[in-house]
């Protein structure tokens, strides 16, 4: 080129990353953090498993056990669910609708540097005495606990709940105002719809939990009222509090998974999503619908209406029956290919499958007194989390790796992976089922030798470590992958979305042309013909020797 | 690999300033929706007001006395009646200030916003007093049970807001005094004058919820 450049100096790659305010590369930060966290998280998880191996406390203490399966949860659904899913969008979602970066890109750096401080914060609570409370943080548990770690846990969780408040702001901003021509909100592309949901769930209900660990952070320090029932406040309270904001968070952590499937679904199938719009609609209303359903998660307090609750639980399942009804009708008779990004869509499919009929059982009021606060619930919150969320973690990270640094994955180290996850996933948590059923209470170190659950936990805890050995293969993929050659081109998978119309990695600025938009598939239309339209300058629909 | 891609758009090179040409600015966008999350704060404090209100067998609960907008100050009124002035009259020097820089007035937006300013410090200053009267002469702080928990956090964090709004304020003003606005770019001002009625506005919810409903 003979341009004529500006003088360049150099600057180390540390203070590059550092100030960075590129959409991409704070999407990378974040992936890399949240997977930092997630390999803390797994720990953990292990560490529960072994405890529960065998009756008996053998492992840690029963003090210790109950920081860790609290820390174990708030590691994987706010420091790796949560945040992958944000460094997916940071990546993906600009380029998807066509734009050259976020709304606001330094508060999306901003965004990130504020989540990294709540993360450190919150893995710094165990150094401080834990905080066992669990996730849910229950009052009057977490305001009458002495240790330090529980103020650290609240305050981390008031930074990461900001960092998504800014966050959501500028993806929905992202998505309203930077859309290019002929990108109509119709034409988005499906990840782009379930970031949009999830964002405006977030900027509602992250606030609402705000508040309410304010209200923890101000009874514990300094003999505040709000959930101590002998200074006229009201524990239940917290629930309500907590809960609202609770699940619409579930939701959070799935529909960007259903968004990341309903990607790779149409590629690997070589057909078009089937019933876009019924998508669209089916993710908005599930949207909505998560916040009339709070209260199912106190139903035994008591203090709840149950019909009107268990009757909305029952409704969500419509709008999830349509994905799953459209999933399948998008694979029926299309020409299927399993590169594992496809491999981990259908286990999603499968398990998913699973947990959320758990879900349904649990809407039946009477079901939901028998197994409340039985491993019944943990079996369904893991085949909804790891079957779910992580399953569709690892088909993105497969599925847009080449994107993102020009490499594919190895796909044979890719598939042991796929199997090893699928076997532990089913490993460790159907067992969970039946000991639910059977009474086992969870968030307990200890059980009885007697009760007849020791096969079924030892099964489960034998699962724990195939998930456990599933990791390591990826991290020697990426590894190995990173360091090897640059093979993937554009355009790897034959896509269907704006990604795939530059190069990998993205420029800078995303885009030096952009392909006319006239359908929900403009680079596929682009490749070949569709959509009505003719492809451009008659170009011949497939360069001659490529492989479909 | 994918086809050649053909330079197929008439428009050019992708920038952030090409895609808005039309409708809303993005940066009030943005502040819109911050402040949908904000009312989403506030909402969950008169949520917990009410419930406790609601489940109290007596309010405010024995051995707290109301806090009520009458007061021994001027006419019997106390201080959150002349604060609440204070804010909704600075919500209108707001509104003057923005419709100034709308009609291309700098002068004029510069000393309206300086007026806001004032009004707001005024506010604060005020809010401070009657925390410290409550405080060191009534003995009601934010541990005098479940009332004065929800008093002092939910008048605390609007007066948070307030400030935030001064900041806000006095940003926009020393860019004013710099010359940087003028009627067809003043998106901060915009932006800065949603934010400050959204704080007047949930004042006037607070102050009838906490100082009027008895």
């Amino acid at each position: 080129m003979a341009h004529p450049h500006a003088p360049t100096y150099r600057r180390s790659w540390i203070y590059e990353w550092i100030t960075t305010v590129d959409h991409k590369k704070i999407g990378i930060m974040y992936m890399v953090t949240a997977f930092v966290c997630f390999l803390i998280g797994g720990i953990l998880a292990l560490v529960i498993r072994t405890e529960l191996a065998a009756p008996g406390l053998q492992f840690v203490t029963a003090e210790q056990y109950n920081s860790v399966f609290g820390l174990h949860a708030i590691n994987m659904i706010f420091l790796f669910v949560m945040p992958m899913f944000t460094g997916l969008g940071n990546y993906i979602v600009p380029i998807q609708v066509g734009a050259a970066d976020m709304a606001f890109p330094r508060v999306n750096a901003l965004s990130f540097w504020v989540f990294l401080g709540g993360a450190i914060i919150i893995e710094m609570s165990f150094l401080f005495g834990g905080s066992p409370t669990g996730w849910t943080l229950y009052a009057p548990l977490s305001t009458r606990q002495p240790e330090t770690g529980v103020d650290l846990m609240v305050l981390g969780l008031i930074m990461t709940g900001i960092s998504s408040i800014l966050g959501s702001i500028n993806f929905l901003v992202t998505i309203f105002r930077l859309r290019a021509p002929g990108m109509t909100l119709l034409r988005m592309p499906m990840f782009c719809w379930a970031q949009l949901v999830t964002a405006v769930l977030l900027l509602f209900s992250v606030p609402v939990v705000t508040a309410g660990l304010v209200m923890i952070f101000i009874d514990r320090n300094y003999g505040g009222g709000f959930f101590e029932p002998s200074l006229g406040g009201n524990p239940i309270l917290w629930q309500h509090v907590f809960w609202f904001f609770g699940h619409p968070e579930v939701y959070i952590l799935i529909l960007p998974a259903f968004g990341i499937i309903s990607e790779i679904l149409p590629v690997f199938s070589r057909k078009p999503l089937f019933g876009y719009r019924a998508f669209v609609f089916a993710t908005a209303s599930i949207g909505a619908l998560g916040f009339t359903v709070w209260a199912h998660h106190m139903f035994t307090t008591g203090a709840v209406y149950l019909p009107f609750f268990s009757f909305f639980t029952f409704l969500i399942a419509v709008p999830t029956g349509i994905k799953f009804f459209n999933w399948l009708a998008t694979m029926w008779r299309g020409k299927l290919t399993f590169d594992t990004p496809m491999l981990y869509a259908c286990g999603f499919i499968a398990l998913f499958l699973i947990g959320g009929l758990d879900g349904a059982f649990l809407a039946v009021v009477p079901f939901d007194f028998m197994v409340q606060d039985t491993y019944w619930v943990v079996s369904h919150i893991h085949y909804v989390l790891v079957a779910g969320a992580m399953f569709s973690i690892f088909a993105a990270l497969f599925y847009w790796f080449p994107k993102m640094t020009g490499r594919r994955l190895n796909e044979r180290s890719g598939k042991v992976q796929f199997w090893l996850l699928f076997i532990g996933t089913n490993l460790t948590f159907f067992p969970q089922h039946m000991l639910g059923l059977d009474g086992m209470i969870r968030r307990v170190a200890d059980y009885s030798a007697n009760a007849g659950w020791s096969e079924l936990n030892l099964l489960s805890t034998i699962g724990a470590f195939f998930i456990a050995a599933s990791v390591l293969p990826f991290m020697w993929n990426v590894f190995a992958t990173l360091r090897g050659p640059v093979n993937a081109g554009d355009d790897p998978w034959d896509g269907y979305t704006l990604e795939w119309a530059t190069t990998s990695p993205p420029p800078v600025y995303n885009f030096d042309h952009l392909p006319p938009i006239h359908s929900e598939r403009p680079v596929f239309d682009l490749k070949h013909g569709g959509g009505g339209h003719a492809p451009i300058a008659a170009a011949p629909a497939l360069p001659a020797g490529t492989a479909e | 690999m994918s086809t050649a891609m053909e330079p197929v758009t008439g428009h050019g090179p992708e920038t952030p300033e090409a895609h808005h040409r039309r409708g809303m600015d993005p940066a009030l966008l943005g502040m819109l929706l911050f402040i949908a999350s904000e009312i989403m704060f506030f909402a969950a404090l008169f949520g917990v007001y009410f419930n406790v209100r609601a489940t109290a067998p007596v309010w405010p609960p024995e051995g707290t006395e109301f806090i009520s907008w009458q007061g021994s100050g001027l006419f019997g009124l106390g201080i959150s009646v002349l604060i609440t002035i204070i804010l909704v009259a600075s919500s209108f020097t707001m509104q003057w200030a923005t419709s100034r820089i709308r009609k291309g007035d700098r002068t004029g937006m510069n000393r309206a916003l300086m007026l806001t300013l004032i009004l707001g410090v005024t506010f604060l200053g005020l809010m401070m007093y009657e925390y410290y009267t409550l405080v060191s002469h009534d003995d009601f702080g934010v541990n005098s049970g479940v009332y004065g928990s929800l008093f002092y956090v939910m008048t605390g964090f609007h007066g948070a807001h307030v400030l935030g709004g001064i900041v806000g304020i006095a940003v926009v003003l020393a860019r004013g005094l710099r010359g940087q606005f003028s009627k067809e770019h003043h998106v901060a001002v915009e932006a800065v004058h949603y934010y400050w009625h959204f704080v007047d506005v949930v004042w006037i919810f607070l102050f009838l919820t906490i100082y009027v409903l008895r």
